[in-house]
């Protein structure tokens, strides 16, 4: 089982992420859970969603307290101890962040990649929701599923125009970071 | 088929999957995606239903009563304080004999304020006549609300399905929907004997004078005791039409010769199924998984805890002044046992506290500890100073 936990703040689509994650794994045949751990309910408070994926049918219902993959939303997360509590050691963190990857690594004293999702959502969507272009990187990085598969799941959400541009956010977030970089943690 | 749904939207399908000619809904966080379903599936033209928007939960209620009342299949859905608000109807709907279905997405009650999950809402309204039901998972969720209008509409009574906020109702995981032709093949159109019709007057809930009142009241509880074996038998129909067993009054799991048990209610049984499957512990113990709160299957319990030395009964809610709510009513049903285990009671994930996996090796250490009733996962140095 693959356990997997999204920070972020209120309005960044932290649960739809969540939920988008799970319905890609289902898609390929897997059994999956979501679900969102809510804090007071309103924008930019900070949001935690948990996301389990397995080949066979996921009982637990605990919040993921030992992740294998965070990724964050929203870099200034980073700041809250919270927030890295409990990855997996080897674990991968994905970071939407302008920054490099190098230069998250150098401030933070351990391994990050960072995507801006924020920048690409907004060049290719229109609006700064960073949760496709980070959760096409997260694929893309593991090789857990094809991106197909996340094209299935937002299908089930949107259509036509809106559908062809997270189509395409979804391309060009793929090419951002290495292919399989993550793929011995994601079978670990 | 299978599909990935919230468990939110899953119940919104099943409720449409029953036609109800009536849904009245106010909504309060975590019901509030039930309802936003069911608007959805009436705006999408998938559901042929009256949804009334009503400005309150007593409202709601009372519009379920008289549409239940009208000959009309009704649904709503609340939690906690929205529970509270509607108290009274339920008083009502439950008296006047309408199988009214309510889904309860357990939260906790406030002040303080708290939007998490616990059973705290379901617990307040113990004695208002309904049936309660729990769910384990979604799937059960599902089920559980096709086989509640069918339980509703045999005994006359109403039924609420509980099941737990937050963690069931937000949580998108795999399940089947069943489909159009099998749910009407299991659950026919609803008809009302007692329907009310101008051409054959009837008067619901008058006045009772004490000559007459003892005996509505032994009535109401036979009622709800003789709908033990309804529940039992339309789960087992269920089963037979679609392989799924939604937990029937209650199920046991784990090894036969087990002396002791944990008995719970709700979506910490799905934690705990896994614990009992996959964690190593140095002791055996049995699951059982409490389905229907009420009617209280108390012969059921006795059989369930034969062989037991110790049972450790899980509160998700608490009697201020006296303790755990499910730990008094399980002690009370299992007396007069002849080899009644020593019951030992705990309440635990209030107010949306995270239950891990782990609490289950933490329960199976409870029967040694002789502590009495006591909230097992506080955590003391939060309570500084107080008194």
């Amino acid at each position: 089982m693959i356990e997997v936990r999204i920070h972020g703040r209120g309005g960044q689509g932290n649960v739809v992420a969540a939920y988008l994650l799970a319905t890609a794994a289902f898609e390929t045949g897997q059994h999956c859970q979501a679900f969102p751990s809510f804090g007071a309910e309103r924008r930019g408070a900070p949001v935690t969603a948990y996301v389990r994926i397995a080949a066979q049918p996921i009982r637990r219902r605990c919040q993921v307290a030992n992740p294998a993959f965070l990724l964050v939303q929203d870099a200034g997360l980073l700041h809250i101890p919270s927030t890295l509590e409990g990855l997996k050691p080897g674990g991968g963190i994905l970071v939407n962040s302008p920054h490099s990857s190098t230069e998250l690594t150098m401030e933070y004293g351990r391994p990050m990649v960072a995507v801006p999702a924020t920048a690409l959502a907004q060049d290719i969507l229109g609006r700064p929701v960073p949760n496709v272009a980070l959760l096409s990187a997260f694929l893309a990085l593991t090789g857990m599923m094809p991106a197909s598969a996340l094209i299935k799941a937002l299908a089930h959400r949107f259509k036509g125009d809106v559908l062809a541009r997270n189509t395409r956010l979804i391309e060009a977030a793929t090419t951002q970071v290495i292919a399989g970089a993550w793929q011995e943690v994601a079978h670990a | 088929m299978l599909e990935a749904l919230e468990g939110s939207a899953a119940i919104a399908r099943a409720v449409a999957r029953c036609r109800p000619g009536v849904v009245a809904a106010y909504p309060i966080t975590p019901q509030t995606h039930i309802v936003e379903n069911i608007s959805k599936l009436v705006a999408d033209g998938k559901l042929q239903t009256e949804l009334v928007s009503v400005e309150s939960e007593f409202s709601a209620a009372s519009v379920a009563l008289g549409a239940s009342a009208a000959g009309s299949r009704a649904y709503t859905a609340s939690s906690s304080q929205g529970i509270l608000l509607m108290t009274e109807v339920l008083f009502n709907i439950s008296g006047m004999r309408l199988p009214v279905v309510l889904t309860c997405a357990n939260r906790a009650i406030g002040a303080p304020i708290n939007i998490w999950n616990d059973h705290s809402d379901s617990m307040a309204v113990r004695d208002c006549g309904w049936i309660q039901l729990h769910c384990a998972d979604n799937q059960e969720a599902v089920d559980t609300s096709i086989q509640a209008f069918r339980i509703a509409e045999a005994t006359e009574l109403p039924v609420m399905v509980c099941m737990d906020g937050f963690v069931l109702t937000h949580t998108l995981e795999t399940l089947e929907i069943p489909d159009q032709d099998m749910v009407d093949r299991y659950l026919p159109p609803f008809r009302f004997d007692r329907m009310l019709d101008p051409k054959n007057p009837l008067s619901l809930g008058t006045l009772v004078g004490p000559e007459y009142f003892s005996e509505t009241r032994h009535l109401a509880h036979q009622a709800l005791m003789a709908a033990m074996s309804t529940i039992v038998d339309v789960d087992r129909e269920w089963q037979d039409l679609t392989g799924r067993s939604a937990g029937g009054l209650l199920s046991v799991e784990g090894p036969e010769n087990a002396r002791i048990g944990v008995l719970a209610m709700g979506s910490v049984v799905s934690t705990f199924r896994e614990a009992l499957d996959t964690l190593k512990t140095k002791k055996k113990a049995k699951l059982i998984n409490l389905r229907a709160f009420r009617p209280l299957p108390d012969q059921a319990l006795r059989d369930a805890c034969a062989g037991l030395s110790d049972l450790v009964v899980v509160d998700r809610a608490l009697s201020p002044g006296f303790g755990g709510i499910l730990g008094g009513e399980i002690k009370a049903a299992l007396s007069g046992m002849a080899k009644m285990p020593r019951i030992h009671n705990v309440a635990i994930g209030l107010g949306g506290r995270d239950v891990p996996l782990e609490m289950w090796s933490r329960l199976l250490d409870v029967p040694t500890e002789d502590a009495g009733f006591r909230i097992l996962d506080l955590e003391p140095a939060k309570l500084g100073d107080t008194p």
